[in-house]
C-alpha cells in the first residue's frame, strides 16, 4: 500500500487517479499510525515551503517520516514534497526541511538567464545524471515531463539523478538510497509520468531496484 | 529545453462537447472524456475545458465530467467559464483541474485574481482576455466578446499579472474565426508588457499559422485552438512534426 500524505497542501486528485490507474493500492492520510504501516510513502505538495514545513513539523508527520525513511521504506517527494526532503529552503526567509537529502532549495532566478520566464512551467526533457536510476527503468533519457516551479534544489550534486535544461541545468530528480524526489509532476506527465510512478510502486523496503 | 505548448480547447455544454467534431477512432465524438483521451494520446500538451453552460444543473454536470476526465487523462487541465468566485476555483480544482481561467469574473470582481492567487498560487490563475481593436486601441470585451468594457487591454493585463495571474491567454476577437493566422501585432504588445507565459488564441487556420506565430514571437509560450483540431483540419502530430522541422522546441513522443 502507498500512503499519500495529506497535510493540507495542494491538490491530490490527479495523483490518486494516477495511482488508481496503475492499479496501485493507495490511501490518502494524515494518520501517523497508517503512515507507519505503508509499504511506500508519497509526499506531495504545491504552495509555499514555510507553510508546508510548519504543517509537517507541527503535526508530528515530519518526525515519523524521518524514522520511516531511515527504516528503508521507499519515499517519493513530488514538487514541493521533493523540496521538503532537503536541509533548507531560501523561499521567503530561511526554513528547515526534513534533511533526508543533503542540499538546499533556492530561487531559480539566481541561476537562469534573465530572458527566461519564471516559473519554469511546461514540458521539458530529462537528462539522466550518473547511472540510470531504478525510478526511470521504464523511461528513456530525453523523455518529457511537466514542470511548474520557481525554486530548485541546489548543492545536491551527488544525489542528483536527473536534470533539465532551462538556460542552465536545473535539478529535476534526486535520490539518496530509498528517499527520492521529482521536481516535476509525474501525475501530470502523461504516460511517461505514469511509468515513473509505476517503478516507484514496485519498490520494496530495502530494495528499490 | 522548455517546449512550446499546443492546447486544444473544448467547449462543453450540458456535459457534451459542442461544435461538430469529426474523428476516426473516437466512438462518442461529443464525449469530453473520450476527446480528452484522444487528444492526450495524440500529442496535446494541455487541455482547456470551457464551461458554456448557463444553468446550475449544467454546472454540476460539467463538474462531474471534469472529474471523469481527470481520472483518465494525466496532462495539465485548465478550466474556464463561469468562474466568478473563489468557491468556483475550489469546485473545479477539487475535480482535478490544475489551472483556472478567469475572464468576466475578474472584470466583475477585480479582487478575484488576487484572492485566488493568494490561496492557490499564481501558477493556478490564468487570465483570459478577449481583446478587440477600438479606434486603434486594444479594449477588453466581456460576455463572450459581445460587450466593450472600454478597459485598456494592456493596462488590464498588467494589473492582473501584478495581482497574481500566472499566465495570460490572449484571444484576439479581430482574428478569431477568420482562420488567417494569429494576431501577431496584438500578441507582440502583450508579450512586451508582461513576463508571465502568454498563450495565443484566435485565428489559427493551418499548421503554418503556428509556425509563423512561434517564429515571430519568442515570448509566446503556447498556441490554443478549437475547431481546426476538432474538425481534423490540423492534426496535432503533423503540427508538431512541422514545428520540429522548423527548429521550434516541441514535445514529441512515440
Amino acid at each position: 500500500m502507498v500512503a499519500v500524505i495529506d497535510y493540507g497542501v495542494g491538490n491530490l486528485f490527479s495523483l490518486i487517479s494516477s495511482l488508481n490507474n496503475l492499479k496501485c493500492e493507495a490511501c490518502v492520510t494524515s494518520d501517523i499510525s497508517l503512515i507507519k504501516k505503508a509499504d511506500r510513502i508519497i509526499l506531495p505538495g504545491v504552495g509555499a515551503f514555510e507553510d508546508a514545513a510548519n504543517k509537517l513539523f507541527k503535526s508530528g508527520i515530519a518526525e515519523s517520516l524521518i524514522s520511516i525513511a531511515n527504516d528503508g521504506i521507499p519515499v517519493l517527494g513530488i514538487c514541493l514534497g521533493m523540496q521538503l526532503l532537503f536541509e533548507k529552503s531560501y523561499e521567503y526567509g530561511i526554513h528547515d526541511g526534513l534533511s533526508l537529502i543533503p542540499g538546499d532549495v533556492r530561487p531559480i532566478s539566481e541561476v537562469i538567464p534573465d530572458n527566461l520566464k519564471i516559473p519554469h512551467m511546461g514540458w521539458n526533457s530529462l537528462k539522466f545524471v550518473n547511472d540510470k536510476h531504478p525510478l526511470f527503468k521504464y523511461i528513456n533519457e530525453g523523455d518529457f515531463v511537466y514542470f511548474v516551479h520557481s525554486y530548485s534544489a541546489r548543492n545536491c550534486n551527488k544525489n542528483t539523478i536527473a536534470s533539465t535544461e532551462y538556460g542552465v541545468d536545473l535539478t529535476a530528480s534526486v535520490a539518496k538510497d530509498n528517499v527520492m524526489g521529482c521536481q516535476f509532476h509525474p501525475e501530470k506527465s502523461g504516460k511517461i509520468g505514469l511509468k515513473i510512478l509505476q517503478s516507484f510502486c514496485e519498490m520494496k523496503r530495502g530494495n528499490i531496484c | 529545453m522548455l517546449t512550446k505548448r499546443i492546447i486544444p480547447c473544448l467547449d462543453v455544454r450540458n456535459g457534451k462537447v459542442v461544435k461538430g467534431i469529426n474523428f476516426e477512432n473516437v466512438k462518442d465524438v461529443n464525449s469530453p472524456v473520450a476527446l480528452a483521451e484522444y487528444y492526450s494520446a495524440n500529442g496535446a500538451d494541455e487541455l482547456v475545458f470551457y464551461d458554456i453552460t448557463a444553468s446550475s444543473d449544467g454546472r454540476k454536470i460539467f463538474t462531474d465530467i471534469l472529474c471523469e476526465t481527470a481520472k483518465k487523462v494525466f496532462i495539465p487541465l485548465t478550466v474556464g467559464g463561469g468562474i466568478n468566485t473563489v468557491d468556483d476555483f475550489d469546485r473545479v480544482l477539487k475535480c482535478g483541474a490544475d489551472k483556472v481561467s478567469v475572464n468576466s469574473g475578474a472584470i466583475n470582481n477585480p479582487d478575484l485574481v488576487n484572492q485566488a492567487a493568494k490561496i492557490y498560487g499564481d501558477q493556478c490563475v490564468v487570465l483570459s482576455a478577449d481583446i478587440k481593436r477600438v479606434k486603434g486601441d486594444f479594449h477588453i470585451f466581456s460576455k463572450g466578446g459581445r460587450i466593450d468594457t472600454g478597459i485598456d487591454a494592456i493596462e488590464w493585463i498588467k494589473k492582473c499579472v501584478h495581482n497574481g495571474a500566472g499566465e495570460v491567454v490572449v484571444n484576439s476577437i479581430d482574428t478569431d474565426g477568420v482562420k488567417k493566422g494569429f494576431d501577431i501585432e496584438m500578441l507582440r504588445v502583450v508579450c512586451n508588457a508582461v513576463s508571465v507565459p502568454v498563450i495565443a488564441s484566435g485565428g489559427a487556420g493551418c499548421i503554418n499559422d503556428f509556425i509563423t506565430l512561434f517564429n515571430s514571437l519568442d515570448g509566446v509560450d503556447a498556441g490554443l485552438a478549437a475547431s481546426i483540431f476538432h474538425f481534423g483540419e490540423v492534426k496535432i502530430t503533423d503540427l508538431k512534426n512541422e514545428m520540429k522541422k522548423n527548429n521550434i522546441p516541441v514535445r514529441l513522443f512515440s
